[in-house]
Parts: structure tokens; C-alpha cells; sequence
């Protein structure tokens, strides 16, 4: 493997300003990469090798004439294939969208290509992200590469996988109720859910729009901030998008990362934690804690008592909207047609379609959902579910009346085998528990590796919760905490992770 | 169901044994320039698939921004109706499938309209020729978008039944409707056709003032759909309702109303009961066909929609529309009649032919009212009805119409001739003046030539003017009509009978 590709972002940009490096050459070098190890780890559903390489060369035209479109200008991307692209297949995971070609790009992937960012590829997902470990995708689960037996994390388990294997520096996600960040945690790499709103979903095939967020997949918090930077903005395209500008994300990374926290208050969420939850997985969340307060933060607890609704809200409110999301494909106009044999009726054709295009984990949340809603139920489920977000998003506010920030593990175990939860919907629910209320209330988070568990090996994740618009306040924070990890490992976690053997694709 | 004729008790038969109830839905397509929730253009009668995009093709990814000038217009209508308007509304996804609705869900407004609680003064003529005024309450008027169109192919009669294929045409998709609704209207009786027809002619007259819609009941840009249940006199209880979809011109409102209280009366004089069920109206048959049965409570899965933020129109801004309302039609109809000076008879023909404002500008150029009407109602209407085309496009303007009137106060023409000056006018020759020139159109006055054609009509006709020597005055009509008739009708009519009257008495 090129030891460019271990490079983070922000390092490869100062390589290709200072000539170096070209951005043909780091892009074939992630292709190369891709063609080494995806066989293996499956984090890409389409490669665009042609498209990225012309549109390398582009960006190396442009740094000779000096005209840069951003400060990503160069650095290869992989996008989750949840996003719309032009010219590229968009299936979402899923078998019922195979082979559609949408004729617009998503806001997020204009703006990566208005940067000058060649686009590697589509990642791999749970299907319509549905689902926590990436083994609902409808072209066959991706592998983590810290061991290829075990999940990569869900939905966006192609993403995480694309830049823990080293073969994307940078890559998007989306997350409904934990998918960048869980993904993150299990794969020891960052990832981070925006405010609701901070960029534009246009573009996002929607799972549940009200919990819906595009983020950022990096290896460093740097990289992240400066992916939010870029893709971030108000979309006169989604009316939902914050109308105010972020302040620099990149410039709040870099200030943190020289560490002092002094005078910050950081609150440790009671009820994400404790009994249930991974052993090791609370030892390094807890020498993390150490590492905030020898930085001079002040840690107390904090109790979040309505969080144990969270996850039941989260089930009741996302297949609502999702079975109303997924009611356009009918098979008429785009996307997989199945006609029965004889002479069917357009129902026939429908229902025969979907049959074979949704996975059962989709099925079984479009049920759900349909059944949520209908009439007499609403109250009973849906209402109740947005009163439960109501009362979360008072307990964040009372929460944050108190601290500066909340953490807590991201996940409550590291990556579990592979088919393991796969029979028990609830079990794998579960992954996604200490994410969810940060959906539910539209606060940003993040998640940054804060070791490897001890009985297993495999990373953890350290989540770090802001107030809502507060996103330059995770970027110090996390970027704080990530130098102080670093410099007691010597080195990116990422360093640690098993190299990977090649396998032909 | 009862797709069968039925043998209907008449009207006032029925009316004898029962109340009837009654219930309207106006659709009112607005005139925006750009769609409900996109920038799409929504001209009517283009290309099909033209006027289309992401959003209103319903596209994954594609999101949704309301049209400001859509929610400016829905204000107008409300506050024109009397109604509330709403401080805070939403839109709510309606979940059913529907063939020409590219989402399977229509975004509308459910619990929340924009405006609610208004009335309607309808005024309809008794038998005595005196106006009675009749209240119409309104319920709510909300927002949503229409829905695209099919086309069946290959069937003798255009419908779905026998037709090969269907095609869709999604230009329609998306632009913005108004969906009236009224309160239950009782009491009405046996006028009860007659107020529903008065309400949806004066509701359409609104809209013509404010603006907002083409109002055209031919192209579909209003819709009626009439609710209509009995119960037996003097009951408070209302019936079990039929609702007759897309009724489209006033006539057949009356007609609909009237044939389902025909209808219902049969079925329950019978001891049978009323379907609630959607039916078709048959404009040529004057009558109703069962569509689909309808339960009351039709499970669309409500709930609002996510990827919209909240509409709440400032008071300020209301107010603001308030003062753009235009003069109540029946006011200013009222208003310019006594100003007229017109006979209820007048103004009835003046009304129904759509010259009102043609003879407002025609006064305004400086025409008398009366002329104005007699130009517009019993000579230009005449063309316009020839041609197909509304009065105002037959292709004379009111500053053109005044013009005319001038020069036959100035007797530079008479009517007869005026006629002509008029087909020059539609045929593009140029200004009256130039017309009159190239036809040789001016009248002649001059006594000489005048004086011989008296003559020669006197030499043709001795019987005639023997007549006239005798007293019989009356009998110069006919040496006039001579006359005229050698003279080509420019003849001035007044001088020729001087002259015979000087030469005959």
C-alpha cells in the first residue's frame, strides 16, 4: 500500500500544494487500493475510475494555472450511495433501484464537484439505510477491515469501511439515527452528524427526512471540519437547510487540537453507559473522561431520563416516514419492473415488483410504518413518538443549560460477527441506542476512535454532543481529545489496524 | 351499486318529503407562473413531460419548497371569503396511490388549513324577480398540489376501459391548487340547485377578481365536486351523502344537484339505503355513475410533512393583502348598474357575455354606457360567439369601440357603417379613420347627391310617396331604404328624410 494513502486530508492537501503530489497520481492511488482490497471488504457498489482520474486531472490543471475551487480541490471522495449523482448509478443498497442513473446531482455532490473533489465511487449501505451493520444491502455486506468477519457498522458501513481500509481519504455518510457515527466508532474512524439542517439533504434519497443528515467520514477530526466546510450552506433546494451560515469548522478543529480545555464543562449522559454495555468499551470511554479533565475540562454527570424513549420513538417516527418514502416505487416509472407471467393487472405487476425489490428489513419497516399511521393509530404511535422527541429535546436543553458538551460511547459494543444479529431486529436496534436522541432532537455529534476494546481487540467510539448550531464546538472538542489519544499511541489508531490482504476483484 | 338507471322521483316530489343537504369542493388552479413546490412553468396545453423536474416528477432525493406567490394568493382567497387565516399551518402528506401522482402521496393540508371560518353571501333571484340573499359557509380553503394526467390509448372512448395502453403527462403535477370547502349547507330547499350553481358562479367571479386563476371551468382550472344527502323534513340528522367528482360548468352543477336529490329520494322512498360513494358526472346523459365507495373515515395516513418548514404568515403581511382585495363583485355589479343605468334585463346579458369590464374601459375611452353595451352585447358578442373565442379576444379593444362611437355621434358614419369599420378593425386594416378611407365608408350629406337619389326613389316608387302625400308618414321608410339601398348604406339617414319631407309635404 502507498503510504500516501495513510495520509489524512489535510496532509494530502499540503502534498499537492506543494507539488509533491499530483491529484492524478493519489487517486490512482486510491483506485489501485480499491482494486486490492474491495474484493475483500466490498465498501464500493460502482467505481468510477475513469470519471475520478479525469476529473484528478482536471484539478492538477487547475493548481498549475492557480485557480483552485476549494481547499479539498484534489482530494478523491467516496460518496454513500443514498446520494443522487449524475452519471453515476444511485440504488441505495437496494435491488429495486439497480441500474437507475438519476439525471441530478445531490446539492452535496454539486458542491464536492463545484470543490474540485474526484468522486471514487458509490459506498455500500444497508438497504434505503435501513439497518446497523450493513448486511440489509441488497448486493451483499461490507467487511470491516479491522476483521473481515465481523460488520463495518450501518447504514453507512461502505463509507466507514472506504476510509478504515484506506481506500478514500475522505467520504460522506448519512445519518438517521446513528449511521455515520456508528459506523465510525465500530471502524475507528471519525464521523459526524451535523446539526439538522446544516447541509442540504437535496438530493438524499430520504429514509426519514425529519432525521435525516449528510455528514462527513474521515480519518481525523480535521478532515472532517473541512468536509462540513464544503458540503455545509444554506439550499434555497431544501426549505429545511439552517438559513445562517456555520462559523469555520476547520478553524475550530485546529484550535482545539492544541488541546486546552480549560474552563469547558462536559457532561457524561447517565443513562448511555453502565450496565449492559461492553466492558471495554467503558474502559477507554473512561480514560478518555481522564484525558478531557487532565486538559483541564470539568466533567459531572448528567441524567437524560427521557433517553430510554428514545429508541422506541426513534422505531414509531422513522418508519412513518420512510413507508410514505418508499410508497413512489411502483415499478412504473424507474427502477426494477417484475411482470408476472398471464396477463397482469398494473396491482399485479406492483406488488410483484416490490416483492423482489425490498429486502425484508425495508419490508418490515414499511409495515411497521403503514401500520403506525393508519387511522385510529396515529395518536396512539406517530403522536406519541414526536411528544417523546419533545420531551428529549428538553432534556438536551436542560442538559446543556449545565455543560458545554455531552459524550458518551457512541455504540454500546464494538463490531459484532457478521449474521450475528441478523435473525433479532431488536439486538441490532440496539447498536444505533446512544446515537438516536441526537436525531430525534436535531443536535450535532461526533464520534472519534478512543481505542481498542481489551477482550477484543476492535475500536471504540468516544460521541461528543453539542447544542444545536454549536457544530464548531464538537470539532474542538473532538479535536482536542484526538491529539491528547494520538499522542499517547504515537500514532492514528488507524496505524494499528491489520493490514489487509490483497485480493483480486 | 347502482350503476343502473333508477327510476328517479321528481324534484318536487322529493323536495315535498325531504331536506336537502349540501356540501362543495371548489379545486381553484392558480395562475402562478411556477409550480406548487418547484420552479417548474405551468402553462397550459404544453407539450407533454415539458413543463417538468426532479421535484415534480417526485424523483428519489428530490425535495419540495413552497411557492411563496401560491401561499400569497391562497391568503387572498381567504380573506376574500371572510375566513381566519391561519398564524402558523402546515403541510401534511395525503398517502394513497393514485395513477397520475409521481410520490403516491399528495402534499395538501389537513388539520392545519391557511384559512378557515368564512362565509360566502350568495344572492339568487325568487320568483318574483327579487334578489334573495343566501349565506354559504365556508369550512376551510388549504393548499395542495394537482395531481398529473393519463391518457388512455387505443379505446373507442378515451377511457381506461378498452384501452391498450395509458399514458402520463406530468406537466400538470405540482401546480398549485385551492381546495374550498363548504359547511354543510341546509336549509336551502328546493333552491337548493339553484344555490349551489349561484355559489360556484359568484365563487368563480371572486377568483376572476382577485386574479388568481384563469377561473376556467372548461380547461379544469375550476372543479366542483358536489356533496349531496336527504333527509327526511324536518330531521337534524343528516343523510348518508354522495360525492359527485369533477362537475365542470355551472349548468351542470345545478343539474348534478338536481338529479342526485332525484336519485337519492327514489332509493330511500323505496326503504333503501344511500352508498356513500364517489360518482361521475355525464354531461351529456345528465346523470350519475358510482365511482368507487367511500368510507367516512378514508385512511390517507396523514401526517406532516418533514421536508417542509412551517408557513406562517406575519400579521403584517396579511394585513397588507387585506388592502389588495379588489371590490366584492356583487357590490361593484350592483354599483355599476345603478351608475349605468342598465334594466336587470341589461345587466343579466351584459353579465353573462363577460362585457362588464369591456364596457367599464369602453366608458372610460368616453362611450355612453348604453352604447358601450349595445356595441359590445348585441353586435361584438355576435362575432365572438361566430368565432368561438371569448368577447375579450375578438379583436377589438374598448378604446377602439369608443372610437367607433364618436365618429357615429359626429355622423361621420351611422351604425350600418360602423358594422364594417368594426370587421376592418378584426380584420387588421388599421385605425377606423383608415378603414372608412380604404372602404369608402363616410356617409354622404351632401344635399345634391342626396336630392337626386330622392328623386330617382320617388320616380321608382309613386305609390310610396302618393302614401306619404296622403299623411302617411310612416311609409317614408321605404323611400329611405330606397335610398340607402342606391347609395350603398352611406346614405345620412336623418337628411334623406328631411328631404323627402320637404319634397312630399
Amino acid at each position: 500500500m502507498s503510504d500516501l494513502l495513510k495520509k489524512s486530508a489535510a496532509e494530502l492537501v499540503e502534498l499537492l500544494a506543494a507539488g509533491e503530489i499530483s491529484s492524478v497520481a493519489l487517486t490512482q492511488a486510491c483506485l489501485d487500493r480499491i482494486a486490492e482490497v474491495d474484493g475483500t471488504i466490498h465498501a464500493f457498489l460502482h467505481i468510477n475510475a475513469e470519471g475520478a482520474i479525469a476529473e484528478a486531472a482536471a484539478s492538477d490543471a487547475r493548481r498549475l494555472r492557480g485557480e483552485l475551487l476549494s481547499p479539498l480541490d484534489g482530494v478523491p471522495i467516496a460518496v454513500k450511495d443514498v446520494l443522487t449523482t449524475i452519471g453515476q448509478p444511485t440504488t441505495c443498497g437496494s435491488k429495486i433501484l439497480e441500474g437507475w442513473i438519476p439525471p441530478y446531482d445531490a446539492t452535496v455532490v454539486r458542491k464536492l464537484r463545484e470543490g474540485g473533489l474526484p468522486i471514487l465511487g458509490k459506498t455500500n449501505m444497508d438497504e434505503f439505510a435501513m439497518g446497523s451493520s450493513t448486511e440489509h444491502s441488497a448486493y451483499g455486506p461490507t467487511a470491516n477491515p479491522w476483521d473481515i468477519t465481523r460488520i463495518p457498522g450501518g447504514s453507512g458501513g461502505g463509507s466507514a469501511a472506504a476510509v478504515a481500509a484506506f481506500e478514500a481519504p475522505l467520504a460522506l455518510g448519512t445519518d438517521t439515527g446513528g449511521s455515520i457515527r456508528q459506523p465510525g466508532a465500530v471502524t475507528g474512524t471519525v464521523g459526524v452528524k451535523p446539526t439538522y439542517g446544516a447541509i442540504s439533504r437535496y438530493g438524499l434519497v430520504a429514509m426519514a427526512n425529519s432525521l435525516d443528515q449528510v455528514g462527513p467520514v474521515t480519518r481525523t477530526v480535521l478532515d472532517s471540519a473541512l468536509l462540513q466546510d464544503l458540503v455545509g450552506g444554506h439550499d434555497p433546494l431544501d426549505s429545511t437547510s439552517l438559513p445562517e451560515a456555520l462559523p469555520s469548522l476547520a478553524d475550530a478543529a485546529r484550535l482545539g487540537a492544541a488541546g486546552d480545555l480549560s474552563g469547558l464543562k462536559v457532561g457524561v449522559i447517565k443513562e448511555l453507559g453502565g450496565e449492559g454495555w461492553q466492558p471495554g468499551v467503558i474502559t477507554r470511554f473512561d480514560e478518555s473522561l481522564e484525558l478531557l479533565k487532565a486538559a483541564g475540562a470539568e466533567v459531572v454527570e448528567v441524567s437524560c431520563p427521557s433517553f430510554v424513549h428514545a429508541l422506541a420513538a426513534y422505531y414509531l417516527v422513522m418508519p412513518c416516514e420512510a413507508s410514505s418514502n418508499l410508497a413512489k416505487f411502483d415499478a412504473m416509472r424507474y427502477g426494477l419492473r417484475v411482470t408476472p407471467s398471464g396477463d397482469p393487472s398494473a396491482e399485479d405487476v406492483m406488488r410483484a415488483s416490490r416483492d423482489a425489490g425490498f429486502g425484508d428489513e425495508v419490508k418490515r419497516r414499511i409495515i411497521l410504518g403503514t401500520y403506525a399511521l393508519s387511522s385510529g393509530y396515529y395518536d396512539a404511535y406517530y403522536a406519541s413518538a414526536q411528544k417523546v422527541r419533545t420531551l428529549i429535546q428538553r432534556d438536551f436543553d436542560a442538559a446543556f443549560a449545565q455543560v458545554d458538551v455531552l459524550v458518551s460511547p457512541t455504540a454500546p459494543t464494538t463490531a459484532w460477527k457478521l449474521g450475528e444479529k441478523l435473525d433479532d431486529p431488536l439486538a441490532m436496534y440496539k447498536g444505533d441506542l446512544a446515537t438516536i436522541p441526537a436525531n430525534l432532537a436535531g443536535v450535532p455529534g461526533i464520534s472519534l476512535p478512543a481505542g481498542l476494546a481489551d477482550e477484543d481487540g476492535l475500536p471504540v467510539g468516544f460521541q461528543i454532543l453539542a447544542p444545536a448550531r454549536a457544530d464548531d464546538r464538537l470539532y474542538r472538542v473532538g479535536a482536542a481529545l484526538e491529539a491528547l489519544l494520538e499522542k499517547q499511541w504515537g500514532a492514528p489508531l488507524l496505524s494499528q489496524a491489520p493490514a489487509l490482504e490483497g485480493a483480486s476483484k | 351499486m347502482s350503476t343502473t338507471a333508477v327510476a328517479l322521483v321528481p324534484f318536487d316530489t322529493a323536495l315535498a318529503s325531504y331536506d336537502p343537504a349540501l356540501g362543495l369542493e371548489v379545486h381553484v388552479e392558480l395562475n402562478s407562473n411556477t409550480k406548487m413546490f418547484c420552479g417548474c412553468p405551468t402553462e397550459f396545453g404544453a407539450e407533454p413531460n415539458t413543463q417538468v423536474c426532479p421535484v415534480c416528477l417526485g424523483l428519489p432525493g428530490a425535495m419540495p419548497v413552497v411557492n411563496a406567490k401560491a401561499i400569497e394568493s391562497a391568503i387572498r382567497i381567504g380573506l376574500a371569503l371572510n375566513c381566519e387565516i391561519a398564524e402558523w399551518c402546515r403541510f401534511a402528506r395525503k398517502n394513497y396511490f393514485y395513477p397520475d401522482m409521481p410520490k403516491n402521496f399528495q402534499t395538501s393540508q389537513y388539520d392545519e388549513p391557511i384559512a378557515f371560518e368564512g362565509f360566502m353571501d350568495v344572492d339568487i333571484q325568487n320568483a318574483a324577480g327579487e334578489t334573495e340573499t343566501f349565506r354559504v359557509e365556508i369550512e376551510r380553503a388549504h393548499m395542495e398540489e394537482d395531481t398529473g394526467k393519463s391518457l388512455h390509448v387505443g379505446g373507442a372512448t378515451g377511457r381506461i376501459h378498452g384501452a391498450d395502453y395509458s399514458l402520463v403527462d406530468y406537466n400538470r403535477a405540482g401546480i398549485p391548487l385551492i381546495e374550498i370547502v363548504t359547511k354543510p349547507i341546509r336549509g336551502a330547499g328546493e333552491k337548493a340547485p339553484e344555490i349551489a350553481k349561484a355559489y360556484v358562479a359568484q365563487l368563480r367571479e371572486l377568483i376572476v377578481a382577485l386574479g388568481v386563476s384563469d377561473a376556467r371551468m372548461d380547461q379544469g382550472s375550476i372543479r366542483a365536486d358536489v356533496n349531496l344527502s336527504l333527509a327526511p323534513k324536518g330531521s337534524d340528522v343528516l343523510g348518508t351523502r354522495s360525492e359527485t367528482k369533477n362537475v365542470n360548468s355551472l349548468r351542470s352543477v345545478e343539474r348534478a344537484v338536481r338529479y342526485e336529490v332525484e336519485r337519492h329520494a327514489a332509493i330511500l322512498n323505496d326503504g333503501g339505503k344511500v352508498l356513500q360513494e364517489t360518482r361521475h358526472w355525464h354531461e351529456d346523459t345528465g346523470v350519475t355513475t358510482s365511482g368507487r365507495e367511500k368510507s367516512d373515515a378514508d385512511d390517507y395516513r396523514y401526517f406532516p410533512e418533514p421536508d417542509l418548514v412551517p408557513v406562517a404568515p406575519s400579521r403584517a403581511w396579511v394585513d397588507e393583502l387585506r388592502l389588495t382585495l379588489p371590490e366584492n363583485p356583487t357590490v361593484r355589479k350592483a354599483r355599476l348598474q345603478a351608475e349605468y343605468g342598465f334594466t336587470d334585463l341589461e345587466m343579466r346579458d351584459v353579465w353573462a357575455a363577460g362585457a362588464l369590464p369591456l364596457i367599464e374601459a369602453t366608458v372610460a375611452a368616453g362611450a355612453t354606457p348604453q352604447s358601450a353595451r349595445k356595441w359590445w352585447v348585441a353586435e361584438l358578442l355576435r362575432r365572438a360567439n361566430d368565432a368561438g373565442v371569448e368577447l375579450a379576444a375578438v379583436g377589438v379593444t374598448p378604446v377602439q369601440v369608443a372610437a367607433v362611437q364618436k365618429l357615429v355621434e359626429a355622423k361621420t358614419i351611422n351604425d350600418k357603417l360602423a358594422r364594417q369599420v368594426f370587421d376592418g378593425l378584426i380584420a387588421g386594416e388599421g385605425t377606423p379613420e383608415e378603414i372608412i378611407a380604404a372602404r369608402g365608408l363616410a356617409v354622404v350629406s351632401d344635399d345634391g347627391a342626396l336630392t337626386a337619389a330622392v328623386d330617382a326613389a320617388i320616380e321608382a316608387q309613386p305609390a310610396v310617396a302618393d302614401k306619404i302625400r296622403g299623411g302617411n308618414h310612416a311609409a317614408a321608410g321605404a323611400l329611405i331604404g330606397g335610398v340607402m339601398k342606391a347609395m350603398g348604406g352611406q346614405a345620412d339617414a336623418a337628411r334623406v328624410r328631411e328631404i323627402i319631407m320637404e319634397k312630399l309635404t
